[in-house]
């Protein structure tokens, strides 16, 4: 069992926060220290952004975080390591890296590095399961989910051919947009995952668009969880000169994020 | 390998979208939606006679069509080898080959009831070529391009706002095509109902590389028959520069069952292939996803887009369209480059020769024909094609000459 089916499974009544960082943002020395940070604040699933060149998904938060992070020499490689030294401290705490399938093309025995490295899940945002059958099964070899989002524009249909591959959760995305956009409406969001609880059994994470704790409290109710990202890379970078800081300063914002949905 | 070369019957992409192993559809969730409905919107408009008929009397009417097969008889004598033939996609409307796809994307954006398109450009000749068909069709029209290729192609940002279009700048990454592309994808995304994206060439998520091949054909189409009423055969070598490569792939389709015909694309290949400084992703560059397909890219060992140069903007891309990758890999075209000072030389040629101002990324497809055309009989037959005219150049040509233009 992965850690994140045994963190679902575990903690049936409790809402997930999901919190996302850019690995090697503002710098590398930021983010073994956030890492933890974040779950001592409350989270409960690391998301990982491996840094990519051309991240078509994100919006500019994210992107900038991209660009400085490729500028401090970051690499899939690299993001492996830092995800081995959180594990030295942390052995329960799921950890999901998210990124573009040209990175994960570039290494070859990506899956078994990753699984050595302590990664338990695996979100790719330009791999539709139509063209995902063989990086999933490497993946399933290594015990690691292949995470699929579900989109507004997503048919029923379709949505069901996701779920039929997805495992771990199912990432809905709750605007048509970028990451860190400002447009969310709750109530669709709440329709379409009554919706989608009828196709599957997987719990649903909810992200795109959800900033505050005020955001997070109206999403809650009706998802398993929810994904905070744009909001903490800012925070972060606003401490880009002391990873001490930016830890702290991560720490009592997931706290308060945590507070708002439970 | 395909069959194509067995039975005379090349059909891609696939159902999918794969051209083999290449093309497909890696795109962010949201945008398959809209991918789909294109799909099946572009399946009615070409059985639909009106959209055809439309489609014809834009190309006849507004373009210009059917542009000239022209017998480059000087240019010929002086390199003293192959017969050269030029097909004129210069004289298109606006300059270049780019408007035939963007007046049949322009037409779907209408049969969709999309008020709005938005298009990516490097040098600009695909955003002048989508802004006038907006500007034509009362659509509304964003072109994102580079803050980069902003600076270098003054001239043609200007020509897009004349036109009505609204120019972005696009400051992320390179600040170059690719980072145009990306943009104009994260707009696509957030705008979905109301906006159809004219991606500029022959890449993209499905069914964009057939798409744009399509309507890029008429080019391929006319030259085969002109060719026959010229010369009463097929030619022996069709050359065409490459970026993306959708003049090439608009002159190839049509040629392609016809397997005595060699195809010969032509990469940016920059200050040499050694020195890593070029845009030849066919010649030096690896298998990987970028912009919703699985091609031949630049990237570096950990799979990060890099750097590309070209002398030409239009060029200056680090993939390619996936149906290249394919036609390469079974072996059906062939993918050569030509440096910056190699195509410098074949603009001033064609200059002198023809009284023809080629465009940079054209001058990469006749600096081939200038290594290769002398050592072919005179018997043998080229067609090239001249995808577009250099005027948008000019700053950049005069600034080699260490001349300022006012």
């Amino acid at each position: 069992m992965t850690r994140i089916k045994q963190f679902f499974s575990e903690n049936p009544e409790r809402k997930a926060l999901v919190s996302f960082l850019t690995a090697g943002d503002p710098t590398p020395l930021h983010t073994v220290p956030a890492m933890h940070a974040l779950v001592e604040g409350g989270a409960d699933i690391l998301e990982v952004g491996v840094p990519f060149s051309d991240p078509e998904a994100e919006g500019p938060a994210i992107q900038a975080a991209n660009e400085r992070a490729l500028a401090n020499g970051m690499s899939l490689a690299k993001v492996l390591q830092q995800v081995a030294q959180f594990r030295l401290e942390d052995s329960q705490t799921p950890v999901i890296l998210m990124g573009y399938l040209n990175s994960v093309l570039a290494m070859s025995d990506f899956a078994a590095r990753a699984q050595r490295a302590g990664v338990d899940g695996l979100i790719m945002v330009n791999l539709p399961p139509e063209s995902g059958s063989s990086l999933k099964e490497q993946l399933e070899q290594h015990d690691i989910d292949l995470i699929y989002l579900v989109a507004p524009t997503t048919t029923h249909k379709r949505a069901q051919l996701i779920l039929n591959q997805a495992s771990g959760f199912v990432y809905y995305v709750s605007l048509k947009g970028i990451t860190g956009a400002g447009h969310l409406d709750t109530g669709e969001v709440a329709e379409r995952l009554e919706v989608l609880r009828s196709q599957t059994d997987l719990p649903i994470c909810v992200g795109f668009g959800i900033k505050d704790p005020a955001t997070a409290k109206l999403v809650a109710p009706f998802a398993d969880g929810v994904v905070v990202g744009s909001a903490l890379v800012n925070l972060l970078y606003e401490h880009k000169d002391n990873p001490i800081a930016g830890a702290q300063a991560l720490k009592a914002a997931v706290a308060a994020l945590r507070a708002s949905i439970d | 390998m395909s069959g194509m070369s067995l039975d005379n019957n090349y059909v891609q992409p696939s159902d999918n979208g794969l051209f083999g192993e290449f093309g497909g559809r890696y795109v962010a969730e949201t945008l398959t939606h809209a991918l789909d409905e294109l799909v099946l919107l572009y399946k009615q408009a070409q059985q639909d006679p009106v959209f055809q008929q439309e489609l014809h009397r834009d190309l006849t009417q507004y373009v210009g069509r059917p542009t000239p097969l022209y017998f480059a008889e000087r240019l010929t004598q002086e390199l003293g080898g192959a017969k050269i033939y030029l097909k004129r996609e210069d004289l298109n409307h606006t300059g270049a080959h780019k408007i035939c796809n963007t007046i049949g994307q322009a037409l779907l954006a209408k049969r969709m009831g999309k008020p709005r398109v938005i298009a990516e450009t490097g040098a600009g000749q695909h955003g002048v070529a989508t802004a006038t068909v907006a500007a034509r069709l009362g659509l509304k029209c964003d072109v994102y391009m580079g803050a980069e290729d902003i600076e270098r192609q003054s001239l043609n940002v200007y020509r897009m706002k004349l036109l009505g279009a609204n120019v972005v700048a696009v400051h992320s990454g390179s600040k170059t095509l690719k980072d145009a592309l990306n943009e104009a994808m994260r707009d696509w995304v957030t705008n979905v109902d109301d906006t159809h994206y004219i991606i500029g060439t022959v890449a993209g998520p499905h069914p964009f590389p057939m798409l744009v091949r399509d309507f890029a054909s008429v080019i391929g189409k006319e030259a085969r028959a002109q060719i026959l009423e010229h010369e009463g055969r097929l030619p022996d070598t069709l050359v065409a520069c490459v970026g993306g490569g959708s003049n090439a792939m608009g002159l190839f389709h049509p040629f392609i069952n016809d397997t005595e015909v060699d195809l010969v694309g032509v990469e940016a290949g920059g200050h040499g292939l050694s020195t890593g400084a070029h845009a030849a992703p066919l010649n030096e560059g690896s298998v990987g996803v970028l912009h919703g397909n699985r091609t031949y890219l630049m990237a570096d060992s950990d799979g990060q887009i890099q750097q590309t140069h070209s002398i030409s903007a239009g060029l200056d891309y680090p993939g390619v369209g996936p149906e290249h990758a394919y036609l390469k890999d079974i072996g059906r075209a062939r993918y050569d480059s030509a440096t910056d000072d190699e195509t410098m030389a074949a603009f001033r040629l064609l200059n002198r020769t023809e009284g023809i101002l080629a465009a940079l990324e054209t001058s990469h497809a006749i600096a081939w024909v200038m290594t290769h055309a002398p050592k072919m009989s005179k018997d043998k037959i080229i067609v090239v094609n001249l995808s577009g005219r250099g005027d948008k150049d000019i700053n950049t040509i005069a600034k080699l000459d260490n001349l300022q233009l006012t």
